[in-house]
């Protein structure tokens, strides 16, 4: 009987184990196949860009958004022709899905490393970007972030570092500068969602604001799946400042300024790029009067072909810019820039003459200092008029 | 017909050799990524060998078992980098360079520290019914979460929601896990090492656990299990046996967490949510709640099946509807939530069922 | 001072939602014994639907009144959440009444997540917006001490009367004598002419219908919607009724309103008491403290426990 059942088992076993080899095999199988419409022509080498970003999560309308801008910039120079050293260059983008995790990034950095990608255009969170920047680096391949604003992220000591945006050490301080001089405020309150994006913004916003002798009269503290902000609100109106400072997203920025507003505070609310979207005005409803916020780059209206690169976008997308894929677009012809100047498509190549970049694309000039931030950084900042977002101001670091 | 035993000795050297080579037909086929899946397919074994100590030995519905794992990994981060040196001046004197610590004493930490807040969990519930333990262990493990994601202030101890960086990767015996390894005759990249690492401690867990198992220790936690009063009446501890499978169960997690730590080089709380602590529950009762071999099936199921689902489930909707219907992501929510449902409903002990089991 | 009466009232306010909730998961835990996981995901889901029900009514009539909105939405919620709530415990939890402990538990947290994704994908994941149906301009009561708005007005008076609807139903009607019945001993009840599954039914059905009600007051409260919306206030829902004394109506009712209390106090407080070492970024795992301090003090709760014998 025990040889009956131990035969069984064993059976059941190789059962098991071969269902694991397959799925796994299918699942290999799976990351091989082209993700990209368009076919390779015979006459040309194929040279491979990445993207990452959550394309789903909450904010996969966002990534999304920067994927589309890559690939609409590699499309365009796919049409126009690229030769490098003579050979036809046909380029290629491989899309991946972080969903806004670090550890699903540093598993998607590991599989572009795999596919000998040239350079990578992501991640689009500062969150993400940072712990998958190691496995680029290891690899030695050029990373553009086209949204990543802490400043963590070009101050790792990697040579592969790049963005496209300014940094929170730009925009806090850019905040900072509006409060005191346009809104001469004397008084200011700070709460962030305890993330790594609301924190650190706030802290930078924070810094600048004590420097000019402002009174930081609470600094609070939430999480960024709060609802509820009445008992932090009611704690800081005791306090009476002038101006409440959120870090965080519009998710929990637009109840927070409606409930603020519930509650009969008076003072002016500010935020960054997180908040800064069309969404808040109908999370805010009509509190969103009270908030300036910040973006860390040239508003597309402002941009000399914005107009036109919307359109452009528009027509082959059929949906709206949503923020950063004008910087994701611009990565890519970076990228090409670099390709060019270095005469080579090898990453290594590539990856020398970044430092060098001097480019007049759809964002502004591209220039990067030593760390591999922006040398001309912008701060566009932003009110609410008819539930509608308008520029405020442009401000240039 | 060959008798049992030489069947049974020819079948561990068959698993023990496609072991040895898994990572490379692995390598080959899927590349470094897969490797990496497995790598971490492995240290959710040893979670759910943790996890089935408390839940399915001993009965203990614990919902925030990822606190263990979180602290384990913590206690690595702390210990091997540059984190301590840079917020407090006076370990900045005594370390210039950095903490760095050896993983086998961090490891040996590690689980004395998730034991010690296992049994810190387990005193005030030790009266508690399944229902109250689980709301309790589900909140003891947000509020570990919810301490380590703010206590950056007003010292800086965890770094709050940034998480920590630059930790030492894994270094034994000399041999860097971080590189590959130079064998003369072959080349060992560095996630392989890891792989054979991650496999000796899986299977060093799985040896205890069976022992546990068939120890006296391991069936007065059947007795308490089917029947808390009535092992008392036999006069089990009940107190002292809920709280050493609280303590050992967490353990295996802090160890876990100190090879996570090490071998991600990054620690921040968002690895460590309420749902994580679901996805630990789902693989332990996928695979037979109290059942090792289904609890170690279950883990590596489950552990590779996101992957999986990103990379044939996605494609092929692409190939089907022409676009994302179901995300991947959402896919993956729905499946474990069905598949909890259903298990419990049609075969509460698992995918793979202990054969001839007397208990209920 | 008037920071503590403002403080006062939101807790009061914060304490309403809560109590509706727990009077949900305190009566299905008084008959059944188990802890409904699924609970805080009816309300997301009454939430979500009144939504769906409430924009397209606003586009079909828009000249409605928002308050008339609502009371037209409302009923309609409440009744697909009590169906909600029947399947659950049609499909989840009966066929396991007499599996081993850890059965339903399992099944209800399956439940949960398996509501949270079709939430998801029926509402997708990004914060919904919900239109503003009753008044929320401040006003300012005691000389100005304290501002509320017409919407939490609503929301207190709306708790208390359910809660008095529910005393009634419990104490004088012949079904309340028929659910206490069950609460306390399930078979003799039955032996009495109880018919246990009919009473279960009916529990589970007044509790989803409890929940959507406390779903759709939360997402007029705040303004938004979305899947995750459920769950946290169903945890803390659940440490109400335990504080209260699990089965006990008006422990659920107190447990409620101490609990919106102690986060309102604490958070805004909490930084003072302890020099700033803890500040009201804590304010989440009060609940979970005080649940454990509660579970190991006075295990019964408040005012005592009302549940049927189990070993």
């Amino acid at each position: 009987m025990q040889a009956l059942s131990q035969r069984l088992t064993f059976r059941q076993i190789t059962i098991a184990v071969s269902a694991i080899a397959c799925i796994s095999l299918l699942g290999a199988c799976g990351k091989s196949d082209k993700k990209t419409a368009a076919a390779v022509p015979a006459d040309a080498t194929e040279v491979k860009i990445g993207h990452v970003a959550p394309l789903t999560g909450p904010i996969a309308h966002l990534g999304k958004d920067n994927e589309n801008g890559a690939r609409l910039a590699i499309e365009e120079i796919n049409k126009t022709g690229l030769m490098i050293e003579g050979k036809k260059i046909f380029l290629t983008l491989v899309p991946e899905d972080d969903a806004e995790d670090p550890k699903t990034a540093t598993q998607v950095a590991q599989k572009l490393v795999d596919s000998k990608v040239v350079g990578v255009v992501g991640h689009l969170n500062s969150g993400t970007s940072i712990p998958a920047s190691k496995i680029y680096s290891d690899a030695g391949i050029t990373q553009i972030s086209p949204s990543a604003t802490n400043p963590e992220y070009t101050k790792q000591g990697f040579k592969t570092t790049y963005r496209l945006v300014a940094t929170d050490a730009q925009q806090g301080p850019a905040l900072a500068n509006y409060v005191t001089q346009k809104l001469q405020a004397k008084s200011v309150a700070i709460i962030d969602d305890a993330t790594q994006y609301g924190k650190g913004l706030a802290d930078e916003f924070e810094k600048t604001v004590k420097a000019a002798g402002l009174k930081i009269v609470a600094r609070e503290a939430s999480n960024n799946k709060a609802t509820d902000f009445k008992a932090i609100l009611t704690k800081i109106k005791g306090s009476k400042p002038d101006v409440i400072m959120y870090g965080g997203m519009d998710a929990t920025g637009g109840p927070l300024a409606k409930q603020a507003k519930e509650l009969g505070i008076t003072a002016k609310i500010v935020g960054g790029d997180g908040m800064c979207t069309e969404k808040l005005a109908e999370l805010a409803g009509d509190a969103v009067v009270n908030v300036t916020c910040s973006e860390a780059g040239m508003a597309l209206s402002k941009m000399a072909n914005g107009n036109d690169f919307q359109k452009r976008y528009k027509e082959r997308f059929n949906t709206e810019v949503q923020i950063y894929s004008p910087f994701t677009y611009d990565a890519v012809y970076v990228l090409v820039d670099a390709m060019k100047r270095a005469k080579s498509t090898a990453a290594d190549k590539i990856l020398l003459v970044m430092p060098d970049t001097q480019m007049n694309g759809l964002t502004g000039n591209v220039a990067f200092d030593k760390q591999g931030d922006l040398q001309h950084g912008v701060i566009s900042l932003y009110e609410y008029k008819d539930k509608k977002k308008s520029v405020l101001d442009i401000v240039k670091m | 017909m060959l008798n049992f035993i030489s069947q049974r000795r020819m079948f561990l050297w068959l698993a023990m050799l496609s072991l040895l080579i898994l990572p490379w037909c692995v390598g080959s086929v899927g590349g470094n990524y897969w490797v990496r899946v497995l790598d971490f397919a492995l240290l959710y074994v040893i979670l759910a060998l943790g996890l089935n100590v408390v839940v399915g030995f001993a009965g203990l519905l614990d919902l925030g078992f990822i606190a263990f794992y979180a602290l384990g990994a913590y206690t690595f981060a702390l210990l091997a980098s540059p984190h301590l040196t840079q917020s407090f001046a006076a370990i900045a004197v005594l370390f210039p360079e950095g903490l760095h610590s050896l993983i086998w004493l961090a490891c040996l930490i590690g689980a004395v520290l998730a034991a010690t807040f296992g049994v810190i969990l387990g005193v005030p519930t030790l009266k508690l019914r399944g229902d109250y333990l689980a709301i309790v262990t589900l909140g003891f493990g947000e509020i570990i979460r919810i301490f380590l994601n703010n206590l950056d202030r007003p010292m800086n101890l965890t770094n709050g929601p940034k998480g920590i960086r630059a930790i030492d990767s894994i270094e034994l015996f000399g041999i860097s896990f971080a590189k590959s390894l130079d064998l003369g005759f072959i080349q060992v990249p560095a996630l392989y090492l890891i792989f054979y690492l991650f496999l000796v401690l899986a299977c060093i867990a799985t040896v205890i656990c069976m022992r546990l198992q068939n120890s006296r220790i391991g069936r007065a936690w059947v007795a308490i299990r089917e029947d808390e009063i009535a092992a008392q009446a036999m006069g089990i501890n009940t107190r002292n046996l809920k709280l050493l499978a609280f303590a050992i169960g967490a353990s295996f997690a802090g160890v876990a967490g100190v090879l996570f730590a090490s071998f991600q080089g990054f620690v921040s709380p968002e690895s460590f949510t309420l749902w994580e602590s679901i996805v630990v529950l789902a693989m332990v009762v996928l695979g037979g709640i109290g059942h090792i071999p289904g609890v170690i099936l279950g883990a590596v199921l489950l552990a590779i099946f996101p992957e999986v689902l990103r990379g044939v489930v996605q494609p092929l909707q692409n190939a089907l509807f022409g676009h994302v219907l179901v995300d991947a992501e959402i896919m993956r929510q729905l499946i474990y939530g069905l598949a909890l449902i259903l298990i419990m409903l049609y075969r509460p002990k698992g995918i793979w069922q202990k054969r001839g089991a007397s208990t209920s | 001072m008037e920071t503590f009466l403002q403080q006062l009232v939101n807790g009061l306010v914060l304490g309403s939602i809560y109590a509706l909730i727990a009077l949900g998961y305190t009566m299905v835990y008084g008959v059944l014994g188990i802890i409904n996981f699924a609970h805080g995901e009816v309300l997301m889901i009454g939430a979500l639907v009144s939504l769906t029900l409430i924009q397209g009514l606003m586009g079909f009539a828009p000249f409605l009144p928002g308050w008339l909105v609502l009371v037209l939405v409302l009923p309609i919620t409440m009744a697909t959440c009590a169906a909600l709530s029947y399947t659950i415990e049609r499909v989840a939890y009966r066929p396991l009444r007499n599996a081993p402990r850890l059965a339903p538990l399992i099944s209800a947290i399956g439940m949960s997540v398996l509501l949270q994704t079709i939430a998801m994908m029926v509402w997708s994941r990004d914060p919904l917006m919900y239109p503003q149906l009753l008044p929320a301009l401040p006003i300012q009561l005691f000389n100005s001490a304290v501002t509320i708005t017409g919407k939490e007005l609503v929301i207190i008076a709306v708790a208390f009367l359910v809660m008095c609807a529910l005393l009634l139903l419990v104490e004088r009607t012949r079904l309340g004598r028929a659910m206490r019945a069950t609460a306390e001993q399930t078979k003799i009840a039955a032996l009495m002419g109880v018919n246990p599954n009919r009473v279960i039914s009916i529990t589970f059905m007044l509790g989803g219908a409890l929940a959507g009600l406390a779903g759709v007051m939360i997402a007029t409260n705040y303004g938004n919607a979305n899947f995750y919306m459920g769950f946290i206030p169903g945890l803390k829902a659940f440490t109400a009724a335990v504080l209260g004394g699990i089965g006990n109506i008006r422990g659920a009712m107190l447990g409620g309103l101490l609990l919106g209390l102690i986060e309102s106090l604490g958070a805004g407080y909490i930084g003072d008491l302890t020099g700033g070492v803890l500040g009201s970024n804590y304010q989440d795992i009060f609940a979970f403290i005080v649940l454990i301090v509660v579970l190991v003090l006075r295990p019964s709760g408040l005012l005592g426990e009302r549940v049927s014998d189990r070993a």
